[in-house]
């Protein structure tokens, strides 16, 4: 961010709202607004958890669901298996992959917004 | 014919009408057309998203291709619901804090870059209109079946009430019409199969696979459709008439292909792991860069709600896919002779009547799953015109002054070539060109999205190219598919399910691209990147 004389070259962000007017007291806000290095770091902090968080819970489904071709082609008698009647490709698919793929999402929502509450706090420092 | 099923149309209609004349009144700016001045609530806007994303291909598709093809094609229902949480995990929260209403809008946000954003605006109508093109086919198809009507009045019926509708009320209507929507599908799914499932019990629950292959369960005449060859080397005409006893065995013909036994029962029937995974692929991905999708998100005051929105988006979605497999199973005892017409996607309409006879009951539930069939067609292609329309307002004709009168320019101008199209090609097969939409929308905007979101690398040229390589590589995989002459052996595959080498292709191309490009990087990243992560309740000095 630093030019040739080695003076900061410093940019104002605008959150996409009406961003707030008040007065910037705390030193880890005016980091973050005047994008200063640990400011950076602290954004750059922010999206590796939530990109880990979401990288993770994909690995989940595509060892749950994404596997199951696989599973199926290399072990056949898995097909054959039967739970009350049904063959049970047909009740994984069918039916248990999509309440699977809600408890993914919820864990997902609930992480996710823990990461931002945690970026906040830092952000806000002690007195928040 | 069904006595109840045109009021219950002219009912849908008139609904889908009345709440948008009721949207108008509410109308007054343009913003308040386009993004129903993002005052919707949560759970109005997730059975918005649900009821506008529930197509044709969903209503009808899936219960025909179960039908036809059984445990194999659950992958479709399982990746339109799966692709929900894809843009859940990847794309939500953040695309609604970058401010972005459409992909163009994106492209100028993230990357700066005119260029790109008038590529994505092809890519954009490409796939809004190969997708609303199957929607008003499977409105005229519906049309045929159920009132023995002229295919072309059914597809320029649901294309002006939608056109009109878009026009006079925007987005703010529509969201209210959707969430209706979404429930009446639900509905018309759900009640008609408490009734199916208690018949089949009472009937001794008939095998689904009996071992000497499919059966009529009952007296039956099969008009046929096409000059074809039966298993029992008779030849049949167009026209033809069979009459079949109840118990007789449904004959295999030359020009319907279908799964039979433990080829329909059980995994890895006739779908290769390649096309198994091409399909995964194709669905996971290619819900995020669906147009009409991600206009939506905009609605949602914050990236906050926008995950919340997504979530029970995701539930609701997921509770609707539990029913088109049931129909799709009890096809199989009930309406098998559709195995020998070939018009699977008939399934959900003809059933109720098929299993539970043609009383009131079997007449009722019959008109309610047409009345949701129409609702399916309505819901969609509102979604669809919106942000085409959108996206022609903005990008094509450069409208500055922002007038409403230009918004319904730009949605009559959307609406005529799907239209028109619609009305002449009427033999593409529905559920297989949607499932082509996804894998354009998977090989283009897809990468762009989880690129720009999460990569700070991400360069102007590097977009283009990855957009160009893989998403014009499936777009033309998609134009020899629906046009070409028929292909054969391993190239077939790699045409017809195009998104496992078209989407690694796209995020390559792109990272490369970028890479090389590395001077192209916008100075501004780091405010953008802030923009997009940082939580609204961090209200930074502006």
């Amino acid at each position: 961010m630093g030019d040739v004389s080695g003076r900061v070259v410093r940019t104002r962000v605008v959150l996409g709202e009406a961003a707030g007017r008040r007065p910037v007291a705390d030193s880890a806000r005016v980091e973050l607004a005047e994008q200063t290095d640990i400011g950076e770091a602290l954004v750059k902090g922010l999206v590796r958890a939530q990109l880990a968080l979401a990288v993770r819970l994909s690995l989940v489904v595509v060892a749950g669901l994404g596997a199951l071709p696989l599973l199926f082609a290399v072990a056949p008698a898995v097909g054959r298996v039967e739970v009350a009647g049904v063959n049970l490709p047909w009740i994984l698919l069918g039916f248990l992959a999509f309440p699977f793929l809600v408890l993914v999402g919820w864990a997902y929502v609930r992480w996710a917004e823990r990461n931002e509450q945690d970026f906040t706090a830092v952000i806000r420092g002690p007195e928040a | 014919m069904n006595p109840y099923v045109v009021p219950g149309l002219v009912a849908v209609v008139l609904i889908t009408v009345g709440i948008g004349v009721y949207g108008l009144r509410f109308a007054r700016t343009t913003s308040d057309f386009l993004v129903a001045s993002r005052s919707v609530s949560p759970a109005w806007n997730a059975a918005a998203i649900s009821g506008e994303y529930l197509s044709a291909a969903s209503f009808l598709g899936v219960a025909g291709l179960v039908l036809r093809y059984g445990v194999d094609v659950l992958w479709y229902p399982v990746g339109f619901a799966a692709g929900y949480l894809a843009l859940l995990l990847f794309v939500a929260a953040p695309l609604r804090r970058s401010g972005a209403f459409t992909l163009p809008d994106f492209c100028e946000v993230r990357l700066r870059s005119g260029f790109l954003r008038r590529l994505a605006t092809v890519f954009v109508v490409f796939i809004g209109c190969l997708y609303l093109v199957p929607q008003l086919q499977g409105a005229g198809l519906t049309f045929t079946t159920v009132t023995g009507g002229r295919y072309e009045w059914g597809a320029l019926l649901v294309g002006l009430v939608v056109t009109a509708n878009v026009a006079l009320g925007g987005m703010r209507a529509i969201t209210f019409v959707q969430a209706f929507q979404y429930w009446l599908k639900l509905t018309a799914l759900a009640v008609p199969v408490v009734f199916l499932l208690l018949h089949w019990q009472a009937d001794g629950r008939p095998a689904v696979t009996p071992p000497a292959g499919p059966a009529f369960s009952s007296a039956t005449t099969v008009v046929i459709q096409q000059d074809a060859v039966l298993d029992d080397n008779r030849t049949v005409h167009q026209g033809d008439e069979l009459t079949f006893a109840a118990g007789d065995r449904v004959p295999q013909v030359s020009s319907v292909d279908r799964n039979d036994g433990l080829g329909w029962l059980l995994p890895g029937g006739n779908a290769s792991l390649f096309s198994t995974y091409s399909l995964i692929l194709a669905t996971f991905l290619g819900t995020m860069g669906l147009p009409h999708v991600l206009v939506r998100f905009y609605t949602n005051p914050d990236g906050a709600s926008a995950r919340r929105t997504t979530l029970v988006v995701l539930a609701m979605v997921g509770a609707f896919y539990l029913l088109p497999t049931l129909y799709g199973v009890l096809g199989r005892v009930y309406t098998p002779q559709l195995l020998m017409t070939g018009q699977t996607d008939a399934v959900v309409l003809l059933l109720p009547e098929a299993a539970l006879g043609s009383g009131h009951l079997g007449q009722l539930l019959g008109a309610l799953v047409t009345a949701g069939a129409l609702a399916a067609f309505l819901s969609t292609s509102s979604g669809l015109l919106t942000s085409v329309a959108g996206v022609v307002f903005t990008d094509v004709l450069h409208s500055t002054q922002k007038t409403v009168r230009d918004f319904r320019l730009a949605t009559v101008l959307a609406a005529i070539v799907p239209m028109t199209l619609s009305l002449y090609v009427a033999n593409m097969d529905v559920s297989r060109v949607v499932g082509l939409a996804f894998a354009v929308a998977a090989s283009s905007f897809c990468p762009l999205l989880v690129l720009g979101i999460w990569w700070r690398g991400l360069t102007d040229v590097g977009a283009a190219a990855g957009i160009v390589a893989g998403g014009g590589a499936a777009m033309a995989a998609v134009l020899v598919t629906v046009m070409g002459p028929p292909l054969h052996g391993w190239f077939a595959q790699l045409v017809e399910q195009p998104a496992a080498w078209t989407v690694p292709l796209a995020f390559v191309v792109m990272v490369v691209g970028s890479l090389l490009t590395k001077r192209r990087i916008p100075a501004d990243i780091g405010a953008t990147m802030l923009r997009l992560h940082a939580p609204e309740s961090l209200r930074l000095p502006g």
